[in-house]
This record gives C-alpha cells, structure tokens and sequence, in this order.
C-alpha cells in the first residue's frame, strides 16, 4: 500500500544521489520514486528497478512491420494485380521479391520505432497537454529529489537522510 | 554531445525541403497522397513496388518520421527544464505543452536511455538506407552517366560530407552569435573537419571510379557522357565540383588550418557549392546530351526554378531560426551529465571520512536545515582563512592550475578589465601568468585572491575576470 506520507530528499550531486540511494537501500527503506535532471547511470540498479523491455518490444513492432511488408507485397503486386514491367512480370512471389527488399526494410523501422516510441509515451505517461509530475521545478534543472514513504519514522529518518548528503529535506502528505 | 541536436533539426528542415521538390513537381500536387498504397475504389490498381520512386516514398517519409519523433524524444526533458523555469505564463504553457507534461522518474530515464540507444541504432542503417534508395532512383534509369553502379556508396558519401559541411556551416556561425564557444568547441569544429576530409576524399574516388569505369566498360555512350562532363560546354561545372569537392577538403590534412574557426567556415561554404554542383553536373550534364543528338540542348533555368530554389533555401532558413530562437539547441540533459565542476570535491570530502551534511547547498535551497548548513560551511571557510598566506596560495593554485615559465609563455593579463600593470605584478608573484589560470577561477578563488593581496576586495569578481579570461582565450 502506498504511504499517505512520504519525505522528499534534495541533492544536488548525481555521486551523492548515488551513494545516498545506497545508503537508504542499505538500511531497507522503501524508496518511492527518484526524480533527476539527466539520466544517472546505474541508478537504475541501485534502487533496484527492473531492467526495461522496450527494446524486447522494438524487436517485435519490427518483425510485424516486416510480416507487414511481406503480406502486402504479396497480395498487391502479385496477387491483386501483377503487372508485365517492362518484360518482366510478376508472377511468382519468390521471383519478385529482391524489388520488394527496399520496402520491407523500410516498413520494418518504420513499425519498430514508431510503436517504440509510442509505448514509451504511454508507459511513461506522456502525451501533449499532460501535466507534469515532478513534485519540484528544480528537479529538471540540477536537483535530484529522492521520495521515501514514511511509517511513523520521520525524526529517524530525517537524520538519517541528512547525514546522506541531502541538501533539503521535506515531509509531503500527499493526501489522497 | 553538442552539435547532435542541431544536426538533426538540419536534417529535418532539410528533408522537409526535399519532400517538397517531388510534390511540386507531381503538376497536380493536391493529388500527392496518390503515391501511398490505397484501396481504389474501382477495383484492382496499386503504385509500382517496383519502383525506386515509389522505394523513395517509403525511404524519405520513414527517414522523416523517425528522426522527427528520435529528435523530438531527445528534446523533452529540455523542453521541461525550460517550462519549469520559464517566468512568463504564456511561455510556461507552450513549453508544458511541447514537454509532453516530462517528469524525469528514474523509471523515464531509464525508458529514455533504451528508446535512445535503439533509436540511433535504427536510424544509422536507415540513413544509408535513404541515400541509396535516393540513388536508385538515377542508377536503374539508362541514362548514360546515371547508369552505374558506384551511385549507393556514392550517394551516401556524399551525404555525409555535405551534410558535415552545412553543419559546420550553420553551427560556426550559431556558436559566435549565441556564445556556445563552450559547448561547440574547437576540438569539435577540427573532428568535423576530419569527417568532411574523409568523406570529401571517398567521393573522390567515387567521381575517379566513374571515370575509369566508363573507360572500361567499353559502352561508347557511357564514354561520351563522361567526356563531354568534363570537356563539353559544362566543363565549368565539373571542374568546379571537382575543385570544390576533391581538392579543397584536402586542406584539412593540416592542423593549423583545420583547427582554423574562418579557415573551417570558407571550406564548408565551398563544399556547399561544390556539393551543389555535382547534384547539377548529375543532372544537368546527362540530360542535355543524350542518345538522340537532335535533342541535344543547353539547360535554362525559368523563373519558376530559380523560385523554387530560392524559396526552398527561404523555407529552410525560417524554420532553422525559428528554432534557434525558440528550441534548446544544446542537448542540455545529455550535457549535464558530463559537465560538473563538483565530482572532485565531493570524492574528497568522502575520502576523507567527513559527514556530507550539507555540502551541496547552495542558495536555491531552502528550508530550515539550510541555516544550520551555512554556519558549518562559514566555519569552514574562517578556518580557511585563519590558515597562513602560502597555505592560500597553494590551494589556489591547485585549482587554477600552475603555470612554468620556462616553457609557456605569459600572456598579457592586462588586457583583463580591472588589472593594471600593478596587479598585475601581484598575479605573478601568486603564479598566475595566463588567461588560461584566470579563467578557472571562480568565487571560491577570488576570495582567496582577495585575502592573500589583501587589496580592491570582490573587485575580481565584479569585473568577472574568469568570464574575460575566457573571451580573451577564444
């Protein structure tokens, strides 16, 4: 169950972040949510997140687009209207199909990015006109601001947190 | 790092140019869409997938698409940074809007990472993709001189080169007018110099292969056309593609000129042209000769192709200032990452055991526990100051770096505002004899200047020493 409320740790270093968001691990403290300015490598596995799938599901939006390609190819030049270019008809699918490599090719990416790019949005909640959820402007320009529930620990926990190189700290009831 | 975004708005604006061109000339441009595979309505009829134009439909709209959305990905956490920090509401609203309401979770970034890495690795082989497909199109007509199978490698060859050369183009002068001396550096200018060298001297090879191959395919049609390039009534054309092409990039074998800023903005200007020459050598010369001597004609431009080049060019211009006026043209997220004055000292303070209480702050954080991290800080710094002179010196030359007299030469510290001939005198007795010294001062070290001369105290600082030092080093 999420914690109505949760403390907001400040700092202004990825290296701090860093060995701050070990520390907490550390001590079994649940952290909530990380919010940086630019991506801090190995942050990721440090808070324990799990490794994403999107390139898993690059590579499937790309075979559909080929599966795409080869299927319309097929009914279009061969199927719905084979034509005779130039002396050469299109009769068999296998004969035809080093013209069609272009187009396979090029649906493929074009399958494989933009679905891409479109689960990202989505997963991510992105879309234009939807309201941002950085709990503090700063975080997109040079501060780092780590969420931790609280459970009743907050002196505790403030200390502690202190003691980890954060620069502000700030207990939120998020009231739900 | 610093010139990808800027790159890739070029190529957009750019394509967006050359998506045009075809359209303009379908004669009925409002029935464009008709090169898409739709249904009829009357039974059976499709585009020709065997076609290299209808290939190019497919290559330059999913070219155009990817690196529009790869391009716009990489700008929302920029364009969230600025809407976060904007003042003014209207500005607030757009930037929020065109952020895509960007939050920077871990999770995003770690999504953003992934999307980013697959993204270029999808839109590397779709570049070479785009090029060959473009040149396709000329190398499975018959036209002699189009004929030939070098084109794919050429096309793409050539792309790169004159792409380098109009990025050069256009970020030198971006780089003098909105101060990105910092960010777009010289160490960049010289790499993309090589590239332009490189790539210049492939295409070279290219135009020579062509020639030989010509030669040596004994086809008499194919011999002409290549002769009469470089002999006919448009042997002014080739030889100045030739020229601009082949022999001016090879200048940039040389250090003192490729790492020259007005040396590096001339020769992309004349790769410009000469790029511009060999898409008119391609065409121009192959069509005006061919096998039908009675066809045989000089090309001349009516106002309406010159219109439409000059209106491209126009085009393309307003969209890349619109940009620069209104896009972060520095990929600032990804910059952000490596720039940081702060590693250092924060892997001392751990080293040595110290708590980290506090280090960070500075005054846009706020809140209670800020006083009691000032008063340690200030403590720390009497106790910087009660420490003897040397002791000062040495830590300020340890952050400004020394300087040998024996072999580098001072620089004139007089130049900077603010120091006369006496403090100057002063700076050297400390150590400082170069521009290079003084530009990696900041408050910390003027501070500790000030107490070691003991004279004009803050006076560095408002006359922002470092900031001229910098100026006068460029």
């Amino acid at each position: 169950m999420e914690p109505s409320k949760v403390i907001q740790a400040m700092y202004t270093d990825d290296d701090v972040l860093m060995s701050a968001v070990k520390k907490v691990k550390a001590e079994k403290h649940h952290i909530e949510e990380i919010y940086t300015p630019f991506p801090v490598h190995g942050l990721d596995k440090a808070m324990g997140l799990a490794p994403t799938r999107i390139a898993i599901t690059s590579f499937m939006y790309g075979c559909v687009g080929l599966i795409v390609a080869i299927l319309m190819m097929k009914f279009i030049m061969i199927d719905d209207w084979p034509q005779d270019i130039g002396g050469k008809p299109s009769f068999s699918y296998m004969e035809n199909m080093p013209a069609f490599v272009p187009i396979m090719f090029e649906l493929t990416v074009f399958f494989a990015a933009h679905l891409m790019v479109i689960t990202f949005y989505l997963r991510s909640k992105m879309w234009p006109f939807k309201k941002a959820e950085n709990p503090d402007p700063r975080t997109t320009d040079d501060h780092f601001l780590m969420e931790i529930g609280v459970h009743g620990n907050e002196k505790e926990l403030t200390r502690f947190l202190k003691e980890t190189g954060a620069v502000e700290i700030n207990l939120i009831d998020k009231a739900h | 790092m610093a010139i990808n975004r800027s790159a890739e708005a070029m190529t957009i604006f750019s394509v967006i140019q050359a998506g045009l061109f075809p359209i303009i000339h379908m004669g009925r441009p409002w029935l464009g869409y008709w090169v898409l595979p739709i249904p009829n309505a009357y039974g059976s009829l499709w585009v020709n997938f065997n076609s290299p134009l209808l290939w190019d439909v497919f290559a330059i709209s999913t070219y155009l698409s990817v690196s529009m959305v790869f391009w716009w990905t990489g700008l929302l956490p920029d364009f969230a940074m600025i809407r976060d920090r904007a003042v003014k509401p209207f500005q607030k609203k757009i930037y929020s809007l065109v952020s895509f309401g960007w939050s920077g979770r871990a999770k995003d970034w770690q999504r953003f990472e992934e999307v980013s890495l697959v993204l270029a690795g999808l839109a590397t082989p779709l570049v070479l993709s785009v090029h060959t497909i473009v040149s396709f199109d000329f190398a499975t007509s018959v036209i002699p001189g189009w004929h030939t199978t070098i084109f794919p490698p050429y096309f793409v060859a050539g792309a790169i080169f004159s792409g380098f050369a109009m990025v050069q183009t256009l970020l030198i002068i971006m780089r003098k007018v909105c101060n990105l001396e910092d960010y777009i550096t010289v160490q960049h200018i010289e790499l993309m110099n090589i590239v332009i060298m490189i790539t210049g001297s492939i295409v070279g090879v290219a135009y020579i292969t062509e020639l030989f191959i010509a030669w040596y395919s004994g086809v008499e049609y194919e011999q002409y056309a290549f002769l009469n390039r470089a002999t006919g009534p448009y042997a002014w054309a080739y030889w100045m593609m030739m020229s601009c092409n082949v022999f001016s990039p090879q200048f940039m074998w040389f250090k003192r000129l490729r790492t020259s800023i007005m040396f590096s903005f001339f020769i992309s200007i004349v790769v410009n042209v000469g790029m511009w020459f060999e898409r008119f050598v391609i065409i121009v010369t192959s069509l005006h000769r061919d096998y039908l001597p009675s066809s045989w004609t000089m090309f001349s431009p009516t106002f309406v192709d010159i219109g439409i080049f000059i209106g491209t060019i126009g085009f393309f211009f307003t969209l890349f200032l619109l940009y620069a006026r209104t896009f972060p043209v520095i990929a600032q997220a990804e910059v952000k990452t490596i720039l940081k004055s702060s590693g250092e000292r924060y892997k001392r303070i751990r080293e040595s055991g110290a708590t980290l209480v506090g280090t960070g702050t500075d005054e846009r954080t706020s809140g209670k526990v800020v006083t009691a991290v000032k008063s340690s800080v200030e403590k720390l710094k009497k106790k910087e100051m009660s420490s003897d002179k040397s002791e000062m010196k040495d830590s300020l030359m340890a952050s400004i770096g020394s300087f040998d007299l024996n072999t580098q030469t001072p620089d004139d510290l007089k130049k900077i505002k603010g120091v006369g001939p006496k403090m100057e005198e002063v700076l050297n007795t400390i150590g400082i004899y170069s521009f290079l010294q003084v530009s990696k001062m900041t408050k910390k070290e003027y501070d500790l200047l000030d107490s070691i001369t003991g004279s004009f105290p803050g006076r560095a600082e408002r006359d922002d020493w470092s900031g001229q030092a910098k100026k006068l080093i460029n």
